[in-house]
């Protein structure tokens, strides 16, 4: 069996060469590309990204990212976005006061951390949800941030499990301390769309085998 | 909850070569940054740094190629620092595969390049290095502590604990805290002016110079510091990174 074909978007933002390495050593093959038909039809489309929602949103605006991951999503095809790369699925961003459009494919805004260190950076703790797929067997391992923004609420989705549709498996981590400290979202895992607020690529083991249960989803 | 305090290691590495002594076992060539990189990240270190001490533009090209090997093969976040003048040195380094790139002289002398990084990758990838001592007889500065060039030989006359401030209202995502008084000294951190920056300082502060003892590390982290970063107990194999975090495990501090 051929390991499945993953690409990793390339837009100009992001520690692209490490989210590649980090794929490839997890057994897939990888592609790292801007070429729209390569990015719709891999198995897996990773969305990486670093610095400045509204600078990623232009960059990936510049290769038209938005269809390519809108047309991969309307068919079910994989999507991985991790840091930055996630904070743009949801609908908008506030950095520095300016408000950005996001891709809109989760309600809520994305908002600075309100905890005493900002960035929040370093290797964080997360709160796992049951049935989690990219968390299989690494719910009490520890992930590395490094952001100053985040999603404080996750609004989409919090009815029950009707059985026809899936609730979206939501992550939450904390910045801050004990006596000061904010929750937000670490990842999400919803149909086709997964995204990881930490960077897996540079979470040691344990990053490395997120990126391994989500690549044994991609085949 | 919240972040672990970090420990990191850092190599001082020279036209591609680790300089200063490393005597880890179990390596088949302890003058490698990458294969170094790999042992220390495998033993537990949250961050590994590289000091890029290289003066030649050939060595800096070696040091790219290293990043870049580093950063293929080590799966925890790299910080480069040493030479870095310009936006565009801070693009080569992360595009070679750096996550992280240190600032230190080139932001005394023109204050706006942290601000002209900051802006461009965004202050997440940018920490500033500030080489501190206690003012000798010579120099006044309010906090007591200035900067210095040169390793640790020229005095700047700007005061530390301020810079370390401002560095971080210009952008700087991360303060790099070296107390040359107690760099090689093995008899623990500046922890009095750890406690001064950390009243003033809201980003990440990392404590550097003095490490001897694993009780040492625990006593930085008391006094503020997110992440304690050391070189020579671990190359000599003085301290292990599983010693120092069961310390501070020990001492109710969180850690990875």
């Amino acid at each position: 069996m051929t390991s499945p074909l993953v690409c990793v978007l390339d837009y100009g933002f992001g520690n692209v060469r490490s989210a590649v390495r980090a794929v490839e050593h997890v057994g897939a093959r990888v592609v790292l590309t801007d070429d729209r038909a390569i990015a719709e039809n891999a198995d897996g489309l990773i969305v990486p990204g670093v610095g400045a929602f509204e600078a990623v949103m232009t960059g990936l605006k510049g290769v038209r990212g938005e269809q390519v991951i809108g047309r991969r999503l309307s068919g079910g095809r994989p999507v991985l976005g991790i840091c930055v790369g996630m904070q743009v699925m949801f609908e908008r961003g506030v950095e520095h006061g300016v408000e950005s459009e996001g891709l809109d494919h989760w309600p809520g805004t994305v908002e600075k951390l309100q905890a005493p260190v900002v960035p929040n950076m370093g290797w964080a703790q997360v709160d796992v949800p049951a049935q989690s797929v990219l968390f299989d067997g690494l719910q009490d391992e520890r992930f590395y941030f490094v952001h100053s923004y985040g999603a404080r609420q996750f609004p989409l989705g919090t009815t029950e499990d009707t059985g026809r549709f899936r609730a979206p498996l939501v992550t939450w981590s904390e910045a801050g301390t004990a006596d000061a400290s904010d929750r937000f979202v670490a990842a999400v895992e919803n149909g086709p769309l997964s995204a990881t607020q930490f960077h897996p690529e540079k979470s040691g083991e344990a990053g490395l085998q997120l990126l391994r249960n989500w690549v044994a989803t991609l085949s | 909850m919240g972040v672990a305090v970090r420990v990191i290691p850092c190599l001082d590495v020279d036209a591609g070569r680790v300089v200063k002594g490393v005597n880890f076992v179990d390596l088949r060539d302890a003058g490698d940054p990458v294969e170094l990189a790999r042992a220390y990240g495998a033993a537990g270190a949250d961050e590994v740094t590289f000091l890029d001490v290289t003066a030649s533009v050939d060595g800096r090209d070696t040091t790219y190629d290293v990043v870049g090997r580093t950063a293929d093969t080590v799966f925890v976040p790299l910080t480069v620092g040493g030479g870095v003048r310009t936006p565009d040195d801070v693009d080569r380094l992360l595009r070679a595969g750096a996550d992280k790139v240190g600032v230190n002289t080139a932001a005394i002398e023109r204050p706006e390049l942290i601000a002209e990084i900051a802006e461009r990758f965004g202050s997440q990838v940018l920490v500033l290095s500030v080489d501190a001592r206690r003012c000798g007889p010579d120099t006044v500065t309010a906090s007591g502590y200035e900067v210095t060039t040169h390793g640790g030989k020229k005095g700047t006359g700007i005061d530390a604990v301020e810079w370390a401030r401002r560095g971080a209202e210009l952008g700087a995502g991360e303060i790099l805290l070296n107390s040359m008084d107690a760099d090689g000294t093995t008899a623990g951190f500046d922890l009095e002016m750890i406690r001064e920056v950390r009243a003033v300082v809201d980003v990440p502060l990392i404590a550097s110079g003095g490490a001897g003892t694993a009780e040492h590390f625990v006593e930085a982290a008391r006094a503020g510091a997110d992440a304690v970063l050391a070189a020579s107990v671990f190359h000599f194999g003085t301290l292990s990174i599983a010693q120092v975090k069961q310390a501070m495990r020990d001492a109710g501090i969180e850690v990875r």
